[in-house]
């Protein structure tokens, strides 16, 4: 390779001099040739090849992985991304099993040194898997598109919440679930709230301030909707302190769940859907803001890297995370640190960060929010995974995995010095009550709490 | 508006944290951007200042009698000899008993999963028993599922180096893990949690069973060392449990990547930098930045959140974005370059005198970086600071061959010392 200069040019190229003759094969199109997430025209999916090239094997994603640290059995992101799509341009090679126990927690990504779209591989080897190999009529399959499609159960439950409550609590609901379904007795089943979100924002009339400036969009996702709309009225109320229209247009589930357990089809028709929603907002000037940070994350990343949809990059560029956005176009450290005058009640939270926020450069901005506050102390419980990862958690065989990751970071909950946890994603929450106990609250609730007179 | 700080230093590997944790100490709001994991990940842990001279002589017995001689623009020629103890100093204190050697200039020669031996300055505590200079017989035990790491490879290489110690190698089954695709990180978990595991006779404590498995092997031997596996965060504990257990001093190996020893260190100085409230941002890269109207100074960066550009303003700024690795130096067919502020970076405009045809040689692309005055400015063509409020420290300098030299950790701590310190000076208050 290395006396290319030499013997080699001569030998090949007439009359150059130094080096390959501009019919080299090696002669890429400039610099930045490689865009991982470039698609092939003719079959409109996805092209890993550069993705899987870019990989130098370092291990360090596999060093990241937190399924891998606990179970022998997953051979880590490294081998269910480049390696298995190189594995897979052999005709004969299925995709191995070992993709279901990936929890799609994304730490591979943000860890990567070079970029490989780890996660990218492992949802379309994911969505292969289950469209090739795991059959239509197993318990599994019907099992995780009940999980994936977690909205459609949520909105008939919540027609009547209170019997859906009582019977979700069930013990004999729970054995059913756990011997028929396969989703774990050990979990408390998340309430449903008696008043949804939107019917609450109906109730109001919508939006109270209007602004032909400053105007955002909320995408609420099911959870708030349905079982947190604690949390979507403090995003609405905070944003309408600042003078913010907000728009809340219907939606669908941002597509996490179904992305987690391979329905990649689910997913494509619940962001077609979002997309269009959102996308004649943007182009009103509205930008999209979540309250979750998976729900972000889908919108900003994921649509953008599996799914060839009009204007997926225009929602893609102008979605943000909720109090990221605050950050960004507000002085929310200032009036942060103004409205924490003499009256503020002390208050201390155990701060998780969910692994989404991290890939969306959202670490430390709470802890940091928390320093702007008089009386309020935000302690950090360290990087480790909550262990839970959406439906993960739920699944009989996954559930002790599941909690043993999830250790460290009940560990470092009980040894902060605080009693209430706070954290921006509604399945860490759920990790973080039922591995300690304690109540936990979301970042906006707190910010609303701050802010805004009672 | 803007998001805004005193000092923004970019890059989170060693010259970083040291940077910022230096600048912590001297001003009020420091935040680290780091875009994705840095190569300590890959690193040693071990903290090498020089174990070789530019001319390939050594190992060198002291580096300090060495430094005064490095050619100019060596980034230590650049900082000086009282910067680099300084930097040092400020290590210690901030490692405190995680690491050794603070007690002499002369550099400790650590074995290897190669079975080299390698001058080094600072060593974590987890090989401060396996160290060559001592004359103690040694057994060091591999893994059949851990191929990176062949110890009776390993020890027999130490046999043909001239080591003052019998030594021998053993490769074993590891208790509880059966694949060879196991990640290295399952292994440290294991042993951390001293996890039940069944080797065939009913399940028993992981430390219990490894420590049974390695006792037969330690005829005649002082010392054990193992792949650095022995535990996450508390490792300490895993190696002292070992040691009582097998009745000899227990250490680790430093090896490549991917390296718990190095990951340690990275976790050490993310701690250090939580206690000094240093702002961390991780997951997203800086990618352009604007100057002043007469261009001397950098008003704000720009890193890129998803598609949006969202403006990191600051006083001072220190570019510790690593070297060719570490894609803080990047590279085309045409040219090298520095890809956020595009300082100089001096190469042949010929690329066929980048390199040598030797794979061993003296490679000239080993030394690509940006050029510094003595407050490490990055210099433009013209030999004048690109921006008044700029520094650059670590492997994006230019100047030193750290692979060749061992002085990548030495050069990343001093540097980004002085760096830090000039960046806080220049704070506006």
């Amino acid at each position: 390779m290395s006396d290319t200069g030499g013997s080699s040019a001569e030998d090949g190229g007439e009359g150059s001099e130094s080096g390959p003759t501009d019919g080299d094969v090696l002669e890429t199109d400039g610099e930045g040739a490689f865009d991982p997430i470039e698609v092939f025209p003719e079959t409109g999916e996805p092209d890993l090849r550069p993705g899987a090239d870019d990989c130098y094997k370092c291990s360090t994603c596999d060093t990241n992985c937190p399924v891998a640290a606990v179970d022998e059995e997953f051979p880590g992101p490294k081998f269910q991304g480049p390696e298995q799509w190189r594995l897979k341009r052999r005709e004969d090679h299925d995709i191995d099993p070992s993709i279901t126990k990936c929890s799609n927690c994304m730490r591979c990504d943000h860890a990567c040194p070079t970029g490989v779209p780890l996660s990218q591989q492992h949802n379309t080897a994911r969505a292969e898997y289950v469209a090739q190999q795991v059959s239509r009529f197993s318990r599994e399959y019907w099992r995780n598109r009940l999980l994936a499609n977690y909205g459609t159960m949520a909105r008939l439950g919540s027609r009547v919440p209170r019997l859906t409550n009582a019977v979700m609590g069930l013990s004999a609901t729970k054995w059913l679930n756990e011997r028929v379904l396969g989703i774990t007795s050990e979990r408390e089943f998340p309430e449903f709230a008696t008043e949804t979100f939107r019917e609450w924002w109906a109730d109001r009339g919508g939006a109270r301030v209007s602004s032909e400036e400053k105007r955002i969009a909320y995408f609420h996702g099911d959870y708030a909707n349905y079982n947190t709309p604690e949390v979507g009225k403090a995003l609405v109320r905070v944003f309408e302190s600042f003078g913010y229209e907000v728009a809340v247009p219907d939606q669908r589930c941002s597509g996490t769940p179904m992305f987690a357990n391979g329905m990649l089809e689910d997913a494509r028709r619940a962001a077609t859907f979002n997309v269009e929603a959102f996308r004649e907002l943007v182009e009103d000037g509205y930008d999209v803001v979540c309250s979750c940070t998976s729900c972000s994350f889908a919108l900003r990343q994921e649509y953008l890297e599996l799914f060839d949809l009009k204007g997926v990059e225009t929602v893609a560029t102008n979605t943000y995370d909720a109090v990221e956005y605050l950050r960004i176009y507000e002085d929310l450290e200032g009036a942060l640190a103004e409205a924490s005058g003499d009256d503020g009640q002390p208050a201390a939270f155990a701060y998780h960060t969910p692994c989404h926020a991290r890939n969306q450069g959202l670490d430390g901005q709470t802890v940091e929010l928390g320093d702007a506050v008089d009386g309020l102390e935000v302690h950090d419980v360290g990087d480790s995974c909550s262990g839970i990862s959406g439906t993960y958690g739920w699944k009989r065989e996954r559930y002790e995995t599941s909690m043993t990751i999830g250790a460290e970071m009940f560990e470092h909950i009980e040894r902060a010095d605080a009693d209430t946890g706070l954290t921006e994603c509604p399945t860490c929450a759920m990790q973080m009550e039922h591995g300690t106990g304690y109540e936990v609250r979301h970042t906006l609730e707190v910010l609303a709490d701050v802010l805004l007179e009672q | 508006m803007a998001i805004e700080d005193d000092v923004l230093v970019i890059g989170g590997g060693l010259a970083g944290m040291t940077a910022a944790l230096t600048a912590a100490e001297r001003a009020s709001r420091v935040r680290l951007l780091s875009y994705k994991q840095s190569t300590l990940c890959h690193a040693s842990g071990l903290i090498d200042v020089l174990g070789y001279a530019p001319d390939r002589s050594g190992p060198l017995v002291d580096p300090f009698d060495a430094i005064p001689d490095l050619p100019q623009g060596h980034p230590y020629e650049r900082v000086g000899t009282d910067a680099i103890r300084e930097a040092l100093h400020f290590f210690d204190a901030v490692v405190g008993d995680a690491y050794r050697g603070a007690h002499t200039d002369r550099n400790a020669l650590v074995p290897t999963g190669d079975g080299t031996v390698k001058p080094t300055a600072r060593y974590p505590a987890s090989t401060a028993a396996g160290l060559a200079s001592r004359p103690r017989a040694t057994l060091l035990v591999g893994f059949e599922t851990l191929p990176d790491f062949d110890a009776p490879l390993a020890a027999a290489h130490l046999r043909e180096t001239g080591v003052p110690f019998e030594t021998r190698g053993v490769t074993l089954q590891f208790p509880g893990i059966q694949r060879a695709d196991a990640t290295l990180t399952r292994y440290a978990h294991l042993l951390e949690r001293d996890e039940p595991v069944d080797a065939g006779a009913g399940a028993a404590p992981a430390r219990t069973v490894l420590a049974e498995a390695v006792r037969p092997h330690l005829e005649g031997v002082s010392r054990v060392g193992f792949p650095p596996i022995l535990g996450d965060e508390h490792h300490a504990v895993v190696r002292r449990d070992l040691e009582e257990r097998l009745g000899v001093a227990v250490f680790e190996v430093p090896s490549g990547p991917p390296s718990l020893p190095g990951i340690r260190l990275e976790r050490l100085l993310f701690d250090a930098l939580e206690e000094l409230s240093v702002r961390v941002t991780t997951g997203v890269p800086v990618v352009d930045y604007e100057a002043s109207a007469d261009g001397g100074r950098i008003e704000h960066v720009l890193v890129d959140r998803n598609g949006q550009r969202v403006p990191y303003r600051a006083d001072s700024y220190v570019l510790a974005t690593g070297g060719l690795v570490g894609t803080g130096i990047d590279s085309s067919r045409e040219r090298v370059s520095e890809p956020i502020f595009d300082c100089n970076v001096a190469h042949p405009t010929d690329r066929y005198d980048w390199f040598e045809d030797d794979a061993f040689g003296d490679h000239p692309f080993a030394r690509f970086g940006v050029t510094v005055d003595r407050e490490l400015r990055p210099l433009a063509a013209d030999g004048e600071p690109e921006f008044a409020n700029l520094r650059a420290a670590g492997a994006v300098l230019g100047g030193y061959d750290y692979a060749a030299e061992k002085s990548g950790s030495g050069v990343s701590l001093a540097t980004g010392y002085v760096a830090g310190t000039h960046a806080a000076a220049e704070v506006r208050g």
